[in-house]
């Protein structure tokens, strides 16, 4: 049976687990603000979060960080849902 | 194919990650099309940061000295932390798993990184890492020995994947020896590990 | 809400397209419910901007490494915790 790339449990891995903590960086921890923000006003549900992460292509979902996978899929949906127009935040984050 | 996941933003060009430049291009965008105020996005980052385990830790103190509100813990996590005073979170159902000597819980979310975010702080990066998602249902005791953690043979291992609306907090099991230890001594010694449940709470001696 | 606790189920191991939240890992495996949760609107339709009604009931259903991963090391116990929708799963006989 198929699964998303998402759908990691019980995958085989010789990976050991990186045990060393992480602070987030101030644009992950923006980014999830927003997603947050974004979910209270029923904008983006946590649903559709999800749902856009899952849509990432297998090899760009695993090369993400975690929360270039929440950008990622951010803007997916708010561009779907016509928020941003096409290629609107690739052309605001060149300046 | 590579499964390395870095939780660490890549440089690409110049001083500044993309993904930052990106993500203020986001905000910016969105505060300028009216659809979020900047306030709220400043009052979502403010709570993010003041999110601790430290709030956890205070239920886990609490039920350890006082049965009855164990009892309430169990049966509603989510009341039980209103009742402290504390924020349960966005969650619609918190629920807490009591460890035992012969009972040991740990969470994982398989599927992505559902975590008691209200009630611990942010995951930890290995919690959100493609192996702890992979392994935590497959092979918890060899997930366990990577933290140090080995469980007896005779104690049964419940691995919880919080694949829904439900986020899972760990009560674990109080340390032999801290009878004498006042609530928030107590509460000291409960760690965010602890309440994930791939380590065991810290112990007077080493606290 | 269909199922109560003790009860034995199996996860349907039907393709699904699009979101959800029932792990293949489970997908055909028998398992036992531990617990009865609320019922929840269901991700599978919010997912697409959907409000997700009616709401679905939830299961914590939990299955024997054994039956997960059959080749494991023998002594290798311990049962995995899923929460699973009532509409993944069927009766077990």
């Amino acid at each position: 049976m198929e699964r998303g790339v998402h759908d990691r449990g019980g995958l085989p891995t010789d990976e050991r687990i990186d045990r060393s903590e992480h602070t987030l960086e101030d644009w992950e921890v923006l980014t999830d603000a927003l997603a947050g923000a974004l979910a209270r006003r029923g904008l983006v549900s946590v649903d559709e979060l999800r749902r856009g992460i899952e849509s990432i292509p297998p090899g760009d979902y695993e090369r993400a960080s975690y929360y270039e996978r929440w950008l990622s899929s951010l803007e997916t949906i708010l561009t779907e849902k016509g928020v941003l127009a096409a290629g609107e935040l690739d052309r605001r984050a060149a300046g | 194919m590579s499964e390395h996941d870095h939780d660490h933003t890549p440089i690409t060009n110049g001083n500044e990650p993309a993904a930052a430049v990106r993500a203020r291009a986001l905000e910016e965008l969105l505060v300028e099309k009216g659809v979020l105020p900047a306030e709220e996005i400043r009052a979502g980052v403010d709570w993010l940061v003041s999110r601790t385990p430290a709030d956890g830790a205070r239920l886990v103190a609490r039920a350890w000295i006082d049965p009855e509100f164990k009892q309430r813990l169990l049966a509603d996590a989510r009341s039980a932390a209103l009742e402290l005073g504390l924020d349960p979170g966005p969650s619609p159902v918190v629920v807490a798993l009591e460890n035992t000597e012969t009972v040991h819980h740990m969470v994982v979310c398989t599927l992505c990184s559902c975590y008691p975010r209200a009630l611990l702080g942010p995951p930890p990066a290995w919690y959100k890492s493609l192996p702890y998602r992979s392994r935590a249902v497959s092979d918890p005791r060899g997930v366990l020995a990577e933290f140090g953690l080995d469980l007896g043979e005779d104690v049964e291992l419940r691995v919880v994947d919080s694949t829904a609306d439900i986020r899972y907090l760990v009560i674990p099991s109080r340390p032999p020896g801290t009878d004498r230890l006042s609530e928030e001594q107590l509460a000291a010694l409960i760690t965010r590990d602890s309440m994930i449940g791939v380590a065991q709470p810290a112990t007077p001696a080493l606290a | 809400m269909r199922y109560r606790v003790g009860d034995p189920v199996i996860v349907a191991a039907r393709a699904h397209r699009g979101h959800h939240r029932t792990p293949s890992y489970i997908r055909g495996k028998t398992g036992r419910i531990e617990r009865v949760h609320a019922a929840f609107r269901n991700p599978e339709t919010r997912a697409y901007g959907d409000d997700g009604l009616p709401k679905m009931p939830l299961y914590l259903v939990s299955f024997a490494r054994s039956d997960l991963w059959p080749n494991g090391r023998a002594d290798e116990g311990h049962r995995v915790y899923v929460d699973v929708f009532e509409h993944w799963l069927e009766e077990a006989k």
